[in-house]
């Protein structure tokens, strides 16, 4: 009432001093894996932008492959949404091959199919199963590759990595509460004499609960705040790093603006979570006592 | 104000350290409690504020049966029981100041008005200038001065007080025992344990005695 202090002397418990360091740790640990689920979205989200734009036909090599090919483009080119359709010449195809075929394959006789490069007009859907079946009447070899299997795949990893992610955020919750209840605890054992006090003046035990969730939010907010500001300095370093590699595979690796607007949310939780633990810790144990 | 029928109160699965008390209080009166040390007056204080529940027997309070009432019905109730403990059971943390407003924060008065009063009374107690000090730093007088302080702030309809002259000159005794006079001529009704027989004639009030676990007496006792 006169001054800032309280009626319990909660702040000078020595149980109180290592929680800001745990909680600090959580919230590190917890920032990080939203900013990874985040900026895996993001990922996946550009990958799949990157190869939704076109597709690839293949016209395995034969006697006049190079006119068989010539000829579903000229259809491909001719169907709605087709922005464009072109075959590769041998010596493109053989540029794709080289990480896989070194720089002297161009020197061997292999087999090559004839590739034909599809652009698709981003501003009409385009139905591929359609396409694929057209593509049949004329070129029944021809053999239409929409990357489906392998988004498939993407957007599986994609989801188990963001489970992963999810579950260490639900474990880091965990370990927040416990830490909360047993220090609250110790400090329910440690000022019992002041409580029994309080509680004969006429103090409702929400009164109590009050200073201890106080005490928890200070606890919270000293660990919850620096932790944060050095996850989000690393998820930040790390964007930036992956971008210098601008590797043709990886894209951008960026939180977006909902990720970085939800960042935040972690060290709030972590508070939120510590004051409401704090307080259900005191009222369920305060019911014990008369 | 308060009616005991038949009352036991045991701690934990121990002895009886009461049996068979039965006694009124009317509102508006003042009693002492006497009897030998371990006859049993703080027990019977603690059932009186609250700390304890009896073994058997009624207790009746404010017209209210005890037995029924509901937990979170008794902080309410002890807001308007005053208690001064044997052992003064003052926040070690807090200033003299702090440790009496402790009532009227708790009942969430307003901190300016709260603290004019304050001031008045441990003035009056004798301890205007030891606002500050901790009760670590009072002397055992001056934190029983203070632990009175605190059971009267709030103006209690019911004052509870153990032994609150033990460790006071006669002087300060008869002027605390003035406060409590003064506080039950406003209405509230005093119950008062102490050793001190010549204190207890020299104000003339009636007389609750009790003797290993039981009251012996209850009319009014001057000679
Ligand atoms: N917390 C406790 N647990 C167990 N027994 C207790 C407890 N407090 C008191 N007693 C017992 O209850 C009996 C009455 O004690 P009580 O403190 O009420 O006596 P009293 O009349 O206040 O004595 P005094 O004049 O010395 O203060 C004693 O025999 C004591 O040993
Ligand atoms: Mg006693």
């Amino acid at each position: 009432m006169f001054g800032p202090r309280t009626d319990l002397a909660l702040s000078r418990d020595p149980a109180g001093r290592t929680v800001p360091w745990i909680i600090a740790a959580m919230v590190f640990i917890g920032t990080l894996s939203l900013a990874a689920a985040f900026g895996l979205n993001e990922a996946s989200a550009a990958w799949r932008h990157l190869v939704t734009g076109n597709l690839t036909v293949q016209v395995p090599d034969g006697p006049d492959a190079d006119a068989r090919a010539d000829e579903a483009a000229r259809v491909l080119a001719a169907t709605p949404g087709v922005a464009s359709a072109r075959r590769l010449e041998r010596a493109e195809v053989l540029r794709l091959l080289e990480p896989w075929l070194g720089r002297d394959a161009a020197a061997t006789q292999l087999p090559l199919p004839r590739l034909v490069d599809v652009r698709l007009d981003p501003a009409l859907a385009i139905d591929t199963r359609a396409l694929a079946l057209r593509l049949a009447e004329s070129v029944p070899e021809a053999r239409l590759d929409d990357h489906g299997p392998w988004l498939e795949r993407l957007s599986r990893l994609t989801r188990g990595l963001q489970m992963i992610a999810a579950g260490g955020v639900g474990i880091v919750a965990c370990a927040t509460m416990l830490i909360v209840v047993f220090t609250i605890r110790a400090g329910l054992l440690v000022h019992r004499e002041v409580i029994s006090v309080l509680h004969l003046i006429g103090a409702q035990d929400a009164y109590i609960a009050r200073q201890f969730q106080w005490h928890a939010v200070n606890m919270a907010f000293k660990g919850a705040l620096p932790a944060f500001l050095l996850a989000a300095l690393v998820a930040f370093a790390l964007g930036l790093a992956a971008d210098r590699l601008s590797a043709p595979l990886i894209p951008k690796v960026a939180l977006g603006i909902t990720g970085w607007l939800a960042l935040p949310l972690v060290p709030l939780a972590a508070i939120l979570l510590a004051a409401v633990t704090a307080r259900f810790t005191v009222l369920l144990n305060l019911k014990r006592t008369l | 104000m308060v009616r005991f029928q038949n009352v036991g109160m045991r701690y934990g699965f121990g002895p009886e350290v009461l049996r068979d008390i039965s006694f009124e209080l009317e509102p508006g009166s003042f009693h002492f409690l006497t009897g030998p040390s371990g006859a049993g007056k703080s027990s019977l204080l603690r059932l009186l504020y609250l700390a304890h529940r009896p073994s058997r027997g009624i207790i009746s309070m404010f017209g209210r049966d005890m037995a029924q009432a509901k937990r979170h019905e008794l902080p309410e109730m002890r807001r308007r029981i005053g208690v001064v403990f044997q052992d003064f059971r003052l926040l070690a943390h807090l200033s003299a100041l702090d440790n009496v407003a402790l009532p009227l924060r708790i009942a969430g008065y307003p901190r300016e008005k709260a603290r004019a009063h304050v001031v008045e009374l441990l003035n009056w107690v004798g301890l205007g200038d030891q606002l500050d000090a901790l009760p670590a730093t009072l002397s055992g007088g001056e934190q029983q001065r203070v632990a009175i302080a605190r059971a009267v702030i709030a103006r209690p309809r019911l004052l509870l007080a153990d032994e609150p002259t033990g460790n006071v000159d006669d002087e300060m005794a008869l002027r605390l025992m003035h406060l409590f006079i003064e506080l039950n001529r406003l209405g509230t009704t005093v119950l008062i344990a102490s050793h001190d027989q010549l204190l207890i004639r020299r104000l003339g009030k009636p007389v609750l005695r009790l003797v290993d676990g039981t009251i012996l007496s209850g009319p009014p006792e001057t000679a």
